[in-house]
């Protein structure tokens, strides 16, 4: 895992309650047995106009040039509901998006986001209407977040977020998840030792 | 102290605890084609190996084809899918049902059938739906790649705990009323992220009175109200479920299993952080209207207008929900023209949902407008209902009969929609363009799917049943 402490970058909006995980990449794109290669078809639906992503819809927020480059998406509540594809994150970090600051995320999503070292923060509605109305403004507006001190500046704006402690301690230090588990290995043979044979 | 269902499971499951956080140990791991390659390759970079390969059940279900048992029915990409399944069950000493295999099918609806999902029970799964296995009063929850790696790795995973919600169901059903329409009434009651960060416990003399099948109709869409997972406890239905499977306790631990199991409810005392209650007779055929399954109504319900909610998040998720799904507030189901119905999915395609749809399907002919496809949810269930001539019912009434698989629920093989189509599903998810870009999917249950077959527009299945 990639370690991440600080983060600055610009902001691109979705203005939208409830963004599933099909938006964020549709079933056709799930036939891949890698990691890679799925940012070009984040957002299929909304993004393109066809189904062979020749034609980009210009309505849509990521295709905007005022957006260009940015990294920071903000959104509103439970973004990433629905299936638990990983895919999703991989799409999004792919595409370049290294935080998303939302309402509120659905858990298998959040927890996908964290494995992927992608930070996803919550933030309280009308705290996400001032980072709207900022962005409004401003597109260009840029977004700092530090995860040591749990913060989000922008411009006069300043907010706290909560993460759990392990979370915090995992994204900052790129740990993997998998190698301290089984640092704790005596302990899950002393737990299966005890089964029954039937459990 | 008293506890709750989920707090004597979760209890049971400690293998350590890990700062703020629990290591849970998983009994069982399902697997499938679509989300396990990539673990299977990070394990493979690490020269790490599948700790209890004896504890992991695969399939093939989602990226096959409902036509043909060939995996290179739905062309190379999904072909090279399911290969790699096989090559890593292989390679990691895991049994496979694969295509073809007697006890193939979805997994959350072969994974039961084989016994091996039981009372008490840690139940992971690549897939949000994994929340059906809730039904056995086992603790079944959707994880990530990632997730499903680490399970792999050490049959473990670090998680913390979730809040209790009780939903209680009370008094009988009406007729028409089915398991469907009381977790589509639960969802709309809910919101569509009202249970996010809750474990729920469905309870009430309703939800005892389900057979298991029902159950896991209702534990399946936990996760559509964002809840982490759906419990019921475990009694004698279950019991009478699990006895002689493949994979149930044999005869000479069944009695120490029964044991344990006749533990697993809630205190009576046990402290839920929130309950919510509703009584079966208020309960109506539901069909959802907008683009994620909160958005529900009562068959004879009018559309709402975006007016009638006050949150202004939930008006303009209205409004766009009434767009993509080209519907005017007001308007009336029963004016609703469906183009295609699909019959299938984790949700609604075991013996008892095909039972419901047949005696729908045996009072009429599949309309001419209306493309209508029956997905038996495993090759048990398609052998079931072929030894009860229900295939010979919905053939006769025109639907097609297919080979078990996901199929239209999500469309990762060949069974999708067009733009502007409109369905009237049994599966669990209405998402813009979940069937097809631009297809209109409305969920509802297996006889009202059958319904609006024989209609060609949604019908109260209540007048079907009154005949």
């Amino acid at each position: 895992m990639q370690p991440i402490t600080v983060h600055t970058g610009t902001m691109v909006p979705l203005d939208t309650a409830n963004i599933d995980t099909d938006q964020i990449i549709p079933k056709q794109f799930l036939t891949g047995v890698t990691r890679q290669g799925y940012g070009k078809h984040l957002f299929h639906d909304w993004r393109y106009l066809d189904q062979h992503e020749q034609v980009l819809n210009p309505e849509f927020n990521l295709n905007k040039p005022e957006y260009a480059g940015a990294s920071v998406l903000i959104t509103r509540e439970n973004f990433g509901c629905g299936s638990s594809r990983e895919h999703a994150p991989w799409a999004l970090m792919d595409f370049g998006i290294q935080v998303i600051i939302a309402t509120s995320f659905a858990d298998i999503f959040y927890g996908n986001a964290i494995n992927n070292s992608m930070l996803p923060i919550r933030l309280a509605s009308n705290e996400m209407d001032q980072l709207f109305a900022v962005l409004a403004q401003d597109n260009n507006a840029s977004v700092t977040i530090d995860l040591s001190v749990q913060s989000v500046v922008c411009g006069e704006l300043e907010f706290s977020f909560d993460i759990a402690p392990h979370h915090k301690n995992n994204l900052i230090k790129g740990l993997d998840a998998i190698g301290q588990t089984l640092e704790h290995a005596d302990a899950i043979a002393t737990y299966e030792q005890q089964l029954a044979s039937w459990q | 102290m008293a506890k709750t269902l989920y707090d004597k499971i979760w209890d049971a499951h400690i293998v350590s605890q890990v700062g703020a956080d629990t290591l849970l140990y998983i009994d069982r791991h399902l697997i499938h084609e679509v989300t396990t390659p990539q673990a299977f390759a990070g394990l493979n970079d690490k020269g790490r190996k599948v700790r209890c390969p004896e504890k992991t059940v695969a399939t093939m279900d989602h990226s096959i084809s409902t036509r043909s048992l060939a995996l290179d029915a739905c062309g190379p990409a999904n072909q090279l899918q399911l290969q790699t399944l096989l090559q890593n069950c292989e390679d990691h000493g895991i049994t496979l049902y694969p295509v073809g295999h007697q006890k193939q099918g979805i997994i959350h609806v072969m994974a039961p059938e084989l016994g091996a999902i039981q009372p008490g029970h840690t139940v992971v799964c690549g897939d949000s739906h994994t929340a059906t296995h809730g039904a056995f009063g086992a603790l079944a929850f959707g994880i990530g790649t990632s997730e499903v790696e680490h399970v792999f790795a050490t049959q473990t995973l670090r998680q913390s705990k979730a809040k209790n919600l009780k939903v209680e169901v009370t008094g009988k059903l009406p007729i028409g009323v089915t398991a469907k329409d009381i977790i589509l009434a639960i969802i709309g009651e809910l919101g569509h992220a009202g249970a996010t960060g809750y474990v729920i416990e469905y309870c009430g003399d309703t939800i005892a009175a389900l057979s298991m099948e029902e159950r896991m109709t209702i534990c399946n869409m936990s996760i559509e109200g964002g809840a982490k997972a759906g419990l019921v406890a475990p009694d004698q239905t279950t019991y009478d479920y699990i006895k002689g499977r493949e994979k149930a306790p044999s005869a000479a631990d069944w009695d120490a299993a029964v044991a344990y199991w006749d533990t697993l409810f809630s205190d009576s005392d046990a402290h839920f952080d929130r309950t919510v209650t509703l009584q079966a007779k208020d309960i109506k055929p539901q069909v959802t209207w907008g683009t994620n399954p909160g958005q529900v109504i009562g068959v004879d319900d009018l559309i709402p207008a975006p007016t009638d909610f006050s949150d202004p998040i939930t008006r303009e998720s209205a409004i766009k929900a009434l767009k993509y799904m080209d519907l005017t507030p007001g308007q009336k189901l029963s004016d609703l023209d469906v183009s295609h119905v699909f019959i299938g999915s984790c949700t609604n395609s075991r013996i008892q949902d095909l039972r419901a749809a047949a005696s729908v399907a045996k009072r009429g002919h599949v309309a001419n407008h209306v493309t209508a496809i029956i997905v038996p949810g495993s090759a048990a269930v398609k052998l079931q209902a072929e030894q009860e001539g229900l295939d010979k019912v919905f053939l006769d009434a025109g639907f097609e009969w297919r080979l078990p698989g996901c199929s239209m629920c999500l469309g990762m093989n060949d069974d999708l929609l067009k733009e502007g189509d409109r369905c009237a599903s049994t599966s669990n998810r209405n998402f813009e363009g979940r069937q097809g870009r631009g297809a209109r999917t409305h969920l509802v249950s297996p006889a009202m799917a059958a319904a609006a077959a024989i209609n060609g527009k949604f019908t109260d299945v209540r007048q079907f049943e009154e005949q």
